[in-house]
């Protein structure tokens, strides 16, 4: 598409619409530096609810969980599911079908019903929930995201390259970490970034298989935010949102370089 | 010699490897295999397993007795439960209808405008995306309260004299629904249209189409993939919410998502809870089959 010029009319409903998607974000932002406790009006700069935020033990414990699921479920499912690309991508096996179906299966069904599948599971087979049942679960939901991320990325893999390497007398091994994996590497990267941060975003999922003491960020600031409005939330969500613009822009700028 | 005895082991590896890669299909099955055995194990049993609980019978003090019951599935019927699956679609219909109103033009504009404009403004649309769901609930508790900034800004304005109770009402919910679930909507839409090619629009200009005509009869047919697309994505996720009625709807609003929640850790009657839960996925697979049977579905959207 493209070509002829939106029209005037397009364009400000366009602006009116980053408009809406942005302003609650810029609020939550400007009021993280709100001196006010109840985030009613402005009333001065400052720092304190970020010192505050470092100093709740809480706070930090729940960091830590969240970062050790992500990074587990993250490594363990990009590799998983990676395999599984390739699979489907470049082999036909009894099964083909079923299994390329079961893979959509969690991103069509609401999380509910796979969270309290996995509840029912895990009581059901006597394990305590924790910080382990998390993780499994996490992995559970990203192996489809990333071989279906992955997938896509192999769509326009050469062949004839891995080809010509075994023809110039590399083996099988040598030829996936020297020239498959170089290559599909990206698509590995992209969808490990989007496992990393389903992990770091899910709440429902989380919510039935956690147990005591394995409390994650998204339970925690559920649980601060359920009645009451605390500008140290706006300080941690800064610092997300910060953080999720910086590496989608390191991401985007890799991209464009490639190109 | 040493380097024939060399030879000789290279030749009979590449001999071995000659054979496992013509035997392909122990090669993909062998790749499958983890995925195949950890979804096996970590989601199509557990949800065999809802399947059986929701058959069994809910014991005195909210344990499982093991006797076979269909009464889980004949007490949905109940109105009570019933006008909750209503108003869970409805919920549901909504807020696709709107994020479809809203996220159709603006995926449109995105479409049209130069290459360098469009990437940042698709980066625009991923940014909040990939951003906590439960922080951008939060703006939103944070703006709608009674005490909230939309309230003291109208107040101060002197728009209005008595806050407004927007927070805890349906109309929250919506509103944290359609934000949630706007960028599901914009991103499969704007990939159809995207690959709608300036060569036929030319050619309906050409032949004397007005713009309208062109939109109605090439356009719009040739996005309903997209549209396909983002209508599940949004559907189906929003009518199994729970989170953002608990947030934002207080207690009155409860949602099929909010039944099952509560059959399970409030009510502990799991054997209930579980038959709800197969109701909803019942509905959702229902769905989704309807939808991509009627207009066809391409998976490249989904990613």
């Amino acid at each position: 598409m493209s070509e002829k010029k939106p029209s005037a009319w397009l364009r400000l409903f366009s602006a009116l619409v980053y408009l809406y998607i942005y302003l609650p974000i810029v609020l939550l932002v400007i009021f993280s530096f709100n001196k006010q406790k109840l985030n009613v009006s402005w009333e001065g700069f400052t720092l304190s609810w970020y010192q505050e935020l470092f100093r709740n033990q809480q706070i930090l414990l729940a960091i830590r969980n969240s970062l050790t699921i992500a990074l587990v479920s993250t490594i363990v499912a990009t590799i998983i599911g990676t395999l599984a690309a390739l699979a489907l991508q470049r082999y036909r096996f009894p099964g083909y079908t079923l299994t390329e179906s079961t893979l959509y299966i969690p991103v069509i069904i609401p999380e509910v019903v796979m969270g309290i599948s996995l509840l029912v599971f895990f009581s059901l087979i006597g394990v305590r929930l924790g910080l382990g049942t998390i993780t499994l679960s996490h992995i559970a939901f990203s192996i489809p995201f990333v071989a279906l991320v992955v997938r896509a990325r192999l769509h326009g893999f050469d062949k004839s390259i891995e080809e010509a390497a075994m023809d110039l007398g590399a083996n099988e091994l040598t030829t996936f970490w020297r020239v498959t994996l170089p290559t599909i590497l990206p698509g590995v990267l992209s969808g490990a970034l989007l496992a990393l941060t389903l992990s770091l975003d899910d709440y429902v999922i989380t919510y039935f298989t956690a147990g005591p003491g394995s409390t994650t960020l998204p339970l925690r600031i559920f649980s601060m935010v359920r009645f009451a409005v605390t500008p140290e939330v706006n300080a941690l969500s800064t610092i997300w949102v910060a953080t999720v613009f910086l590496v989608l822009l390191i991401g985007q700028m890799v991209q464009n370089r490639q190109r | 010699m040493a380097a024939s005895t060399r030879g000789t082991v290279l030749k009979k590896r590449r001999l071995s490897l000659a054979a496992l890669r013509e035997s392909t299909t122990a090669q993909g099955l062998a790749l499958i295999a983890p995925t195949a055995l950890y979804l096996l194990v970590f989601m199509i049993v557990p949800m065999i397993l809802v399947g059986i609980l929701s058959l069994m019978t809910r014991g005195p003090y909210g344990n499982v007795v093991y006797r076979l019951n269909f009464d889980n599935y004949t007490r949905l019927i109940d109105p009570l439960y019933l006008r909750i699956l209503m108003y869970s679609i409805g919920v549901g219909a909504a807020t696709t209808l709107i994020t479809l109103v809203i996220g159709y033009p603006l995926a449109y504009y995105i479409a049209r405008v130069p290459a360098r404009q469009r990437n940042v403004l698709l980066f625009l649309i991923l940014v909040p995306f990939w951003t906590n769901f439960i922080i951008r609930i939060y703006a939103w508790i944070m703006i709608l309260r009674t005490e909230g900034l939309l309230n003291s800004f109208l107040l101060n304005l002197g728009l209005i004299k008595v806050p407004l109770d927007i927070l805890y009402t349906p109309t929250a919910v919506l509103i944290g629904m359609v934000y949630e679930f706007l960028p599901f909507m914009i991103l499969p839409l704007y990939t159809s249209l995207e690959k709608i090619e300036n060569a036929q629009l030319e050619a309906a200009a050409d032949l004397g189409a007005r713009p309208l005509a062109s939109f109605l009869r090439i356009t719009f047919p040739l996005s309903l993939p997209g549209i396909t697309a983002g209508s599940i994505l949004t559907f189906i996720p929003a009518m199994g919410m729970f989170v953002v009625p608990d947030l934002m709807g207080g207690a009155k609003t409860i949602l099929i998502g909010n039944l099952v929640r509560n059959q399970f850790l409030t009510a502990r009657d799991w054997p209930f809870g579980a038959a709800s839960s197969m109701l909803l996925m019942f509905l959702t697979l229902a769905m989704t089959l309807y939808y991509t049977r009627k207009v066809g579905f391409s998976e490249d959207l989904l990613v």
